[in-house]
């Protein structure tokens, strides 16, 4: 399996909502933990290595270099995958 | 402060060679009697080997070092006789369990199954294993002990290795066709070869404290993150015999080494983790920082380097003695075939091959295990904090909780000496160490592992219905049999009842199915109802024959 790269949530307002929602009123190193958390439990929910290292790697790759990072189609290959 | 233990001071003998101009010819040479060359010494004169070991010093090893023997390593001992004086003097533990602030995260039980003669770990000072070591040595009258003995030059030459030893009565040479170095993290042998060093050096300080105590604790490893007696660090404790127990606090890079090791100050510290009410006494206290680091290369044309010589690690997973005592279990066996004529000399070259990625795997897990113990940056402290945080909870984020992951013995994937292609799938694969089971031998309760390479064999293992039938073994190649079912009458010679079944199950085999075992016990190939001469091929090859 390769990772989806395709919109994917129903509702994707709500689920911003929620997340910002979480973070309130905590302060940096507590809503750095939350959000480790949350990526802990989705890893383990995906449960695919290849699929997880290839999210890290086009995490990792969107921040570095915003203008030259594409938008990646399904169709590419996994990037440093 | 404490003190449990005496070290036993052993007399200098003045060495023949002592005021010669030539020098001593000597077919092996280990250098270094500390616990991988005293157990390296001991190996080879199981072999019938005889070897000359120098140590610069009179004692065995002094102060906190080793203390957590795996099973892997129990089973070595227990092949050279010593595993059953682990068993009586050593605590026995299988449970570690994780604190994260002030609660339990979790616990795990690193050996879950029963039916095994060895515990996954048994705590024990190294002094002690030294002292039987050299004990057992000197019974066999093939180890030639020279304590005081400093080895000064070395020239590696194409027919061994040239040794200027210094002692107290003065200087003699010696030259040794074979050397083994096991003159730990600092070897002597490694700098007069100028051979590079290289790795990673951790910025945190940690400080092992020795103490004499009786707490109400279970003898399991404890390890705290974060905990409120030593807040921001982590502490991890171990218990060994006669009411010692081990602590080991981080400390942090900025700690300054000299005053922490001052005795009171070290005393609070204790103090805050027990409370005040259980009494204790210091024994031993040292501040280290700690490195990954290994040679390129363990072979040096006549010249092995073994343990701490060749390899250093961090402490946490106890990776450095048994990774040690794995590496002379590994060596010992070659060199005994090359020096008795039944293997070429290339087969040396096997112990670079197999031991190098053993001590890369060390290598790696005990660099896994200190970055997650000490976060290096703001991200790193978050992950790891959040790991624990889920822990408790949550049984999903327990396998990344790493405290350090314990020693494992090395599966030799990709060995040169294994044969590939031979075995069915569900057999325990080439390269792997054996595994023990309890078994019926004559109707009496007994273990595989005390019946495989008898008298430092190979072994053919061979899985029957009954142990009325089994395939020939070659010439020099022990036979045990393993039976499904009682064996009746008239069965063959070393018939073992495999009553509960756990031995085909842990083997992966079934009737028919035959494995050769190495003289370390390894795996060297499986088959399935085997022609002698397959049998006979994969043992040339592992004893290093280029295949005809």
């Amino acid at each position: 399996m390769t990772l989806r790269t395709e919109p994917r949530i129903a509702d994707p307002d709500g689920f911003y909502a929620a997340l910002m929602e979480a973070h309130r009123g905590l302060d940096d190193a507590a809503s750095r933990r939350l959000d480790a958390r949350l990526v802990i439990l989705l890893a383990n929910h995906i449960g695919d290595d290849a699929v997880l290292l290839e999210a890290v790697a086009l995490a990792r790759a969107a921040g570095a270099a915003p203008s030259a990072c594409p938008t990646p189609s399904p169709a590419a290959p996994a990037e440093g995958g | 402060m404490a003190s449990t233990y005496t070290n036993p001071r052993f007399p200098f003998r003045r060495p023949a060679a002592l005021g010669r101009a030539a020098a001593e010819e000597v077919r092996v040479v280990i250098v270094g009697g500390g616990l991988t060359g005293l157990t390296a010494a001991l190996d080879l004169a199981q072999r019938g080997v005889p070897s000359v070991l120098l140590d610069e010093d009179d004692t065995v090893s002094e102060g906190s070092r080793a203390i957590c023997w795996a099973k892997r390593t129990l089973e070595i001992y227990g092949r050279l006789g010593l595993g059953g004086r682990f068993l009586e003097r050593g605590i026995t533990w299988n449970t570690g369990r994780v604190f994260f602030r002030d609660r339990e995260a979790y616990s795990f039980d690193l050996l879950p199954e029963q039916g095994h003669e060895y515990p996954a770990f048994v705590n024990l000072p190294q002094y002690h294993a030294e002292e039987w070591l050299v004990a057992a040595c000197e019974e066999t009258g093939l180890v030639d002990v020279r304590w005081r003995n400093r080895v000064g030059a070395v020239e590696n030459r194409a027919d061994g290795a040239l040794l200027s030893v210094e002692t107290p009565e003065g200087p003699y040479r010696l030259h040794a066709e074979w050397l083994l170095a096991c003159d730990g993290a600092r070897s002597g042998v490694r700098r007069a070869l100028d051979l590079p060093f290289t790795g990673q050096v951790f910025r945190d300080r940690f400080l092992i404290a020795d103490v004499v105590m009786r707490p109400p604790f279970p003898a399991e490893r404890r390890f705290w993150f974060d905990p409120p007696f030593h807040p921001g660090q982590s502490v991890l404790l171990h218990q060994q015999p006669d009411d010692l127990w081990r602590i080991d606090f981080q400390l942090g890079w900025d700690a300054d080494p000299e005053r922490e090791r001052e005795s009171d100050r070290v005393a609070v510290r204790v103090r805050a983790m027990l409370g005040p009410d259980i009494p204790f006494e210091l024994e031993w206290v040292s501040v280290y920082t700690f490195r990954c680091r290994r040679l390129e290369r363990f072979r040096h044309g006549h010249t092995f380097f073994l343990g701490d010589a060749a390899h250093q690690v961090s402490p946490f997973g106890a990776r450095g003695g048994n990774g040690s005592v794995q590496d002379a279990d590994n060596l010992c066996w070659k060199l005994a075939a090359v020096l008795g004529g039944r293997a070429p000399e290339s087969l040396l070259d096997s112990y670079d091959a197999e031991r190098g990625p053993a001590a890369d795997d060390n290598i790696l897990h005990s660099t896994r295990s200190t970055d997650f113990i000490t976060p290096k940056t703001g991200a790193a402290l978050a992950y790891r904090d959040a790991v624990l945080e889920l822990a408790e909870a949550h049984a999903l984020a327990r396998p990344l909780v790493n405290s350090g992951r314990l020693s494992r013995p090395a599966v030799l994937a990709d060995s040169p000496l294994s044969t590939p292609g031979t075995a069915r799938s569900a057999m325990l694969p080439s390269g792997s160490p054996p595994v023990d089971a309890p078994v019926l031998r004559d109707g009496r309760p007994d273990w595989l592992l005390r019946h495989l390479n008898a008298e430092g064999r190979f072994t053919l293992l061979a899985f029957d219905h009954t142990g009325l039938r089994a395939p020939a073994a070659p010439p020099g190649v022990g036979l045990v049999v393993m039976a499904e079912r009682e064996p009746p009458a008239g069965h063959l010679p070393n018939v073992l009842f495999d009553h509960s079944g756990l031995a085909a199950r842990r083997w992966g085999c079934a009737p028919g199915d035959v494995l050769l075992l190495r003289p370390d016990g390894h795996v060297a190939a499986g088959f399935h109802a085997p022609a002698a001469a397959a049998v006979r091929a994969a043992q040339g090859r592992a004893l290093g024959h280029a295949a005809p």
